[in-house]
């Protein structure tokens, strides 16, 4: 067991990150060739957690799967239905 | 030394003002109501420097003592009966968050039905909140207790809540001798903490606590409050050497034990009704101070070989016995020897406790009755 802090107090920055909340995914939404790279769903993540970068030679958005927790917000946002759901494994 | 004869209440606000508190959250409830008024007066006639919040409820005075206590400040409450229940939820998180509050609970029933009269419901219902809880038995002690109590809370880094019966011990007038300014403030070093809010070194506190680490947390609460045991003995011998009046080993007190095979078992100001009865009867007495942390290995070693004992209190966990009564037999139950014991549920909203009962309940002790009853 790690050594806790007196009350519960987190003394130093960085928890969110370093908490790969990942891992409580049910469901796993992935991104397919549909994408046109519209950004709607990285603004309607609510972990902040889709990115749209370059990936093989093609804009799209990219899922950060150690923080993604499978809401699913972002396939009901998609206007081209680019995000397909499936269960995590 | 000169003895103030005032109301129970006044001592205890005098020792609150003598600890210096930084900051006062209250909301008014009957009986604590003098402490808290008298405390008001001394911030109106400038007696006394803390910032008082007044607040919308109990819950919000518990709250406001939690945001005042995390800068590192020294908060203070007073409050009673269903306004500690209404309290609940900000105890765990006192005690959970390690933050060292001071409460005055004058004890009180609770609704239903209605009543202002005294028991110590209240204070037993919030048992498992992980708040140090002692119980006093007249004015002087309460008075010293009170000082005591924030001692106490700083050096263990948990909450502490000082118990005093409603009406019959805070609304008495006796002689009490208050403690001085310049002692107090020497008994009572600055308060630390290990962590407080402060924006050049910033900490996060009331964080979600994942099934990971929240037990480890609670465990940590559990013990700190064990190991409140030898904190409050240490206070309690510091105070008599500093202060020359002592509560037993602040824990728990025994009176006219010796030679005894009987023994009376009881918390709070009804031991002041045993008190003229011990010798006629041949029955000793053994006060519990301190609620929790529970006293059970000095309680062990009071009972070992005694024939029989009796409990007494002001309170019931509904559905099974008087709380102290289980706690007590719990604690015993490791004994080769183990007395015959025996239970009274007495007292409960403001029912009196004479002396003719409590010579009833002593004869009963002495003949070795077991189970629970109801004086009522």
């Amino acid at each position: 067991m790690k050594k806790l802090s007196t009350g519960a107090v987190v003394d130093r920055p960085g928890s969110s990150s370093s908490n790969r909340t990942g891992s409580w995914r049910t469901f796993h939404p992935k991104v397919t060739e549909k994408c046109i790279a519209c950004g709607i769903c990285v603004q309607f993540c609510p972990e902040g957690c889709i990115e749209v970068k370059q990936e093989k030679g093609k804009k799209k958005a990219v899922i950060d799967y150690d923080y993604c927790k499978g809401c699913l917000i972002c396939i009901g946002q998609c206007p081209s239905k680019a995000i397909e759901s499936g269960r995590e494994k | 030394m000169a003895k103030n004869v005032v109301e129970a209440s006044e001592g205890v606000a005098e020792a609150v003002k003598l600890c210096e508190p930084d900051v006062l959250a209250v909301y008014p409830i009957t009986p604590q109501t003098h402490v808290s008024e008298t405390l008001a007066r001394m911030l109106a006639d400038g007696r006394m420097d803390a910032e008082m919040i007044r607040v919308e409820s109990e819950h919000s005075a518990m709250s406001a003592c939690i945001g005042a206590q995390a800068t590192g400040a020294r908060a203070y409450t007073a409050t009673s009966s269903q306004g500690l229940a209404l309290m609940h939820e900000m105890l765990f998180i006192a005690a959970g968050m390690r933050l060292p509050i001071t409460m005055t609970v004058v004890n009180r029933s609770l609704s239903a039905p209605l009543s202002i009269w005294n028991d110590q419901q209240d204070s037993f219902s919030q048992r498992d909140t992980g708040w140090i809880q002692l119980h006093v038995e007249d004015g002087q002690e309460a008075h010293d207790t009170q000082v005591m109590a924030f001692r106490i809370a700083q050096e263990a880094q948990l909450p502490v809540m000082m118990c005093m019966d409603g009406f019959v011990l805070s609304h008495v007038y006796e002689p009490i001798i208050f403690l001085q300014k310049e002692k107090v403030r020497k008994f009572l070093p600055k308060p630390r903490q290990d962590y407080v809010l402060n924006p050049s070194k910033p900490v996060t506190m009331g964080t979600l606590g994942t099934p990971e680490y929240y037990m480890g947390f609670r465990k940590q609460v559990q013990d700190a409050l064990l190991r409140s045991s030898d904190i409050i003995k240490k206070v309690n011998s510091e105070f008599s050497s500093k202060f020359g009046r002592k509560y037993g080993d602040g824990l728990i007190e025994t009176v006219s034990m010796e030679g005894k095979r009987h023994a009376l078992i009881t918390i709070g100001s009804v031991a002041g009704t045993a008190r003229p009865l011990l010798e006629e009867m041949g029955v000793g007495l053994i006060k519990i101070k301190s609620y929790r942390p529970f006293p059970a290995e000095e309680l062990r070693k009071i009972c070992e070989g005694l024939e029989s004992i009796g409990v007494i209190e002001k309170d019931i966990s509904m559905g099974w016995n008087g709380a102290l009564f289980d706690d007590v037999r719990s604690a015993l139950y490791d004994l080769k020897k183990r007395p015959t014991m025996s239970g009274f549920i007495a007292g409960i909203g403001g029912k009196d406790i004479t002396l003719d009962d409590m010579k009833s309940i002593m004869q009963k002790i002495r003949e070795k009755k077991s189970g629970v009853e109801w004086l009522y």
